[in-house]
């Protein structure tokens, strides 16, 4: 691991070399360090100070662990910085905060809405559902909650559930939330240009809040994207990345935009520097891949995504099903074993990357009973996604 | 407002893209007989988070710093490691200290040694590492023994995990099984006494308020064999519905009322009131002890792999234990019952002494009162 921590700041050439070290060293037995100053490990708090405050919070709640402001507050800084890091120890540490009223039915509401975050995100859906089922029940206004539901309905493929919650969404926020809200339903269920152009819309008069117009211009990159429109999605994208460079998620769906426009190499330096992001990492991997000139380093990340989802693997983790079924598939050539991670992702959510990587694997596959159940579901949803279909047609 | 909104939208949306690795430590248990040999790799970023490493607080963690906490380490991650044998507790104690790296970083590698006082066909491991700080915290536990592994996961949801008494294939575990069902019965006095108790009149009959020799080897082999089947057949029922987890007792409970039962059969040869009908009162007391039964085995732990298998080995050896006993009582008995020696000294004497031990058990067990280690510590 040393090193890595620093990747950030290296050089992309140097990054492959110490990654290749580290590699290498991964199967080394346990040494005794002969140098007392030798760094073992750099802690993710060294040079950002919003996560040397959360360290420090953490410490002060744990004399005061019933004091409900302070553990909510660390509760939500500490989600926050695992989405900022991609770092799933960060969620960990949330839940730690809420430990005294974690498994408490009637749990009070900012607990119970920090708990279905955290459960969502361990795509414990059933449970972050019942969670915000309960705090609807109690107080039918309570947008977060009304948002992060919608959200979960649409991730399992629930749309119409979903549409009815920004609904109700739209008297209690601003009309780009609320666009936002609607968009991902509605463009999986028929509407994909309806979706589009309320958001056009909404963006037209965006206000002021930053993370909001960013989070809609990707909801409308990946909507004209799914549409076939690569120029106006390209032009969203860069807008979106302009607000926020550094967004994970953002730069993954960039990443993918961009692999399937055939343009690898600009792959590389988008996520070079994000290889602690297993989501980025098989991006980055992807594009390499396809690069003559990059074959060393796709060696190394290779191997190393290969013992990430190992990792994983030992200890029970399901929450990269996806990811893994498209390195079976594109990297380790395996449709079979892509299949099963496909399907099984599929019974969990069903975003459109869920059908896409499950066609892809039931194609290579040459599984028809997989190939008809994607293609009824899009019966079903009218979704509209010129890459699914198109892969579907390539089948018949 | 928005601004927070959009956090929980754009976390959602992150989703399955989350990356890095959740908080997990390797432990490596080897097991040789009664003694342990371990590795634990335990992150350091977790360490730091649970017990602060980074004395200086630079964020980073040199060798320096992780060897000034090594003994602050060990008493953090061994007080919340348990392995257990038979019921008791294996101490465990750190050999040695490494570093080691894994996909997500540095670890702290202890080598562990320890021996269990009491060896077991299984391994009760009971793993709270990092209970507190980090929920989603996993130990990955791989158990060796006989050149054989095997991968165990604990989590907030499953603490504690027996592992072992699965290896070596079904036979050896079957043989491992049944060797610790005769043990039990031989060493379990209580269970011993009972079955004392109910076979001491066997070669006897109870005629004009008094106990005179019964006639053939015969009468009294059926007999015998009338109480040793009742009384097997009780407790086989019990044990397997105890074992497989359909009913439950509380143990203090059942251990009493187990004295008991030795109480009143002991009685029952001074003062008969059952005479005849022997095989009835073993079969009722036996369900009890088949309940004591099942509380020894769940020390012992069943692998979770061949629960059936090993269920009918410490049957079968109970049982076992049972006949060697019968079969060394039986044609002792018959030869010196027309003996007053007998039925003096073994039937009324011996009747007497195990109602007054049975009865001392039951006090402590009932009322919790250590009455022989008070005993023993006058002494």
């Amino acid at each position: 691991m040393k090193g890595i921590a620093a990747m950030g700041s290296a050089a992309f050439g140097m990054a492959i070399i110490v990654l290749t070290v580290y590699v290498a060293g991964a199967s080394a037995a346990p040494y005794v360090p002969t140098d007392d100053a030798v760094v073992l490990e750099r802690l993710p708090e060294r040079g950002d100070p919003g996560l040397r405050e959360l360290k420090r919070m953490r410490a002060a709640l744990t004399a005061t662990p019933r004091d409900l402001d302070a553990a909510t507050l660390v509760a939500r800084r500490a989600i926050d910085a695992s989405r900022a890091t991609g770092d799933p120890r960060f969620l960990g540490q949330a839940q730690a905060a809420l430990s005294q009223w974690w498994t408490l039915p009637e749990a009070p509401p900012s607990v119970v809405l920090l708990r279905a975050t955290i459960r969502q995100s361990q795509h414990d859906f059933d449970g972050a559902l019942a969670d915000l089922d309960r705090l609807l029940r109690a107080n039918p206004r309570a947008a977060q909650a009304r948002l992060t539901r919608a959200t979960v309905l649409t991730v399992v493929g629930r749309f119409v559930e979903a549409q009815s919650d920004c609904r109700q969404l739209a008297a209690v926020t601003t009309p780009l939330v609320a666009a936002g809200c609607m968009a991902p339903p509605t463009s999986l269920s028929g509407e994909a240009e309806l979706a589009y152009t309320s958001l056009l819309q909404a963006l037209d008069r965006p206000g002021t809040d930053v993370g909001a117009i960013e989070w809609a211009l990707t909801l409308a990159a990946e909507i004209a994207q799914r549409r076939g429109d690569t120029v106006a999605a390209e032009q969203h994208f860069a807008a979106a990345l302009a607000l926020d460079p550094s967004d994970a998620y953002l730069k993954g769906a960039y990443a993918d935009f961009l692999l399937d426009s055939d343009r690898p190499r600009e792959v590389l330096p988008l996520v070079a520097s994000d290889i602690k992001n297993d989501a980025l990492l098989l991006r980055l991997l992807l594009a390499e891949q396809r690069v003559p000139d990059q074959r060393d380093a796709f060696a190394a990340h290779r191997a190393e995504m290969a013992a990430r989802f190992d990792a994983a693997r030992r200890r029970g983790d399901s929450l990269h099903r996806r990811e893994e079924a498209r390195f079976r598939l594109a990297v380790e050539g395996d449709s079979r074993g892509a299949l099963t991670l496909a399907r099984d992702n599929w019974n969990v959510q069903r975003e459109p990357a869920d059908l896409r990587i499950l066609v892809d694997a039931a194609r290579a596959a040459n599984d028809a009973p997989t190939l008809r159940l994607a293609t009824d579901w899009i019966a079903k949803t009218r979704l509209e996604d010129k890459a699914v279909v198109a892969a579907l047609a390539g089948t018949r | 407002m928005i601004r927070a909104l959009i956090m929980i939208f754009a976390l959602l949306m992150a989703g399955g893209a989350a990356a890095h690795k959740a908080s997990d430590a390797y432990l490596t248990v080897d097991r040789n007989g009664a003694s342990l040999q371990g590795q634990w790799d335990i992150a350091l970023r977790d360490l730091d988070n649970a017990i602060g490493l980074d004395a200086n607080g630079d964020g980073e963690i040199t060798w320096r710093e992780l060897k000034a906490h090594h003994a602050e380490i060990d008493a953090y991650a061994l007080g919340r490691l348990r392995i257990a044998s038979a019921g008791e507790t294996c101490p465990l104690k750190v050999s040695d200290h490494l570093v080691d790296s894994h996909t997500d970083g540095a670890y702290a590698v202890l080598k562990f040694v320890g021996t269990c006082p009491q060896s077991g066909p299984t391994l009760t491991i009971d793993y709270r590492l990092f209970r507190d700080v980090d929920p989603q915290h996993r130990g990955l536990l791989n158990f060796v023994e006989s050149g054989e592994s095997r991968s165990v996961v604990f989590s907030e949801e499953t603490p504690v995990r027996v592992v072992g008494g699965d290896s070596g294939g079904p036979l050896v575990q079957l043989a491992t099984y049944v060797h610790e069902g005769i043990w039990h019965i031989w060493l379990g006095f209580d269970h011993v006494l009972f079955l004392l108790s109910l076979l001491l009149p066997a070669v006897l009959i109870r005629r004009d308020r008094t106990w005179q020799p019964g006639g053939s080897f015969r009468a009294a082999f059926i007999e015998v064999a009338k109480v040793v089947t009742a009384f097997t057949l009780a407790h086989s029922i019990t044990l397997s519905l105890a074992a497989l987890g359909f009913v439950s007792l509380p143990s203090r409970w059942v251990e009493s009322a187990i004295a008991l039962s030795v109480v009143l059969a002991a009685l029952n040869n001074l003062f008969p009131v059952v005479a005849k009908g022997r095989w009835i009162a073993a079969f009722a007391f036996g369900l009890l002890h088949g309940f004591g039964f099942a509380g020894a085995l769940k020390d012992l732990g069943l692998p979770t792999g061949s629960l059936a298998l090993s269920l009918a080995g410490f049957n079968i050896g109970v049982e076992l234990g049972q006949l060697a006993i019968v079969a060394l009582f039986l044609p002792l008995a018959y030869v010196l019952r027309a003996t007053w020696g007998y039925r003096r000294l073994l039937l009324a004497g011996g009747s007497t002494a195990i109602a007054a031990v049975a009865a001392v058990w039951f006090a402590e067990r009932a009322f919790d009162l250590p009455l022989f280690a008070a005993l023993a510590s006058v002494r």
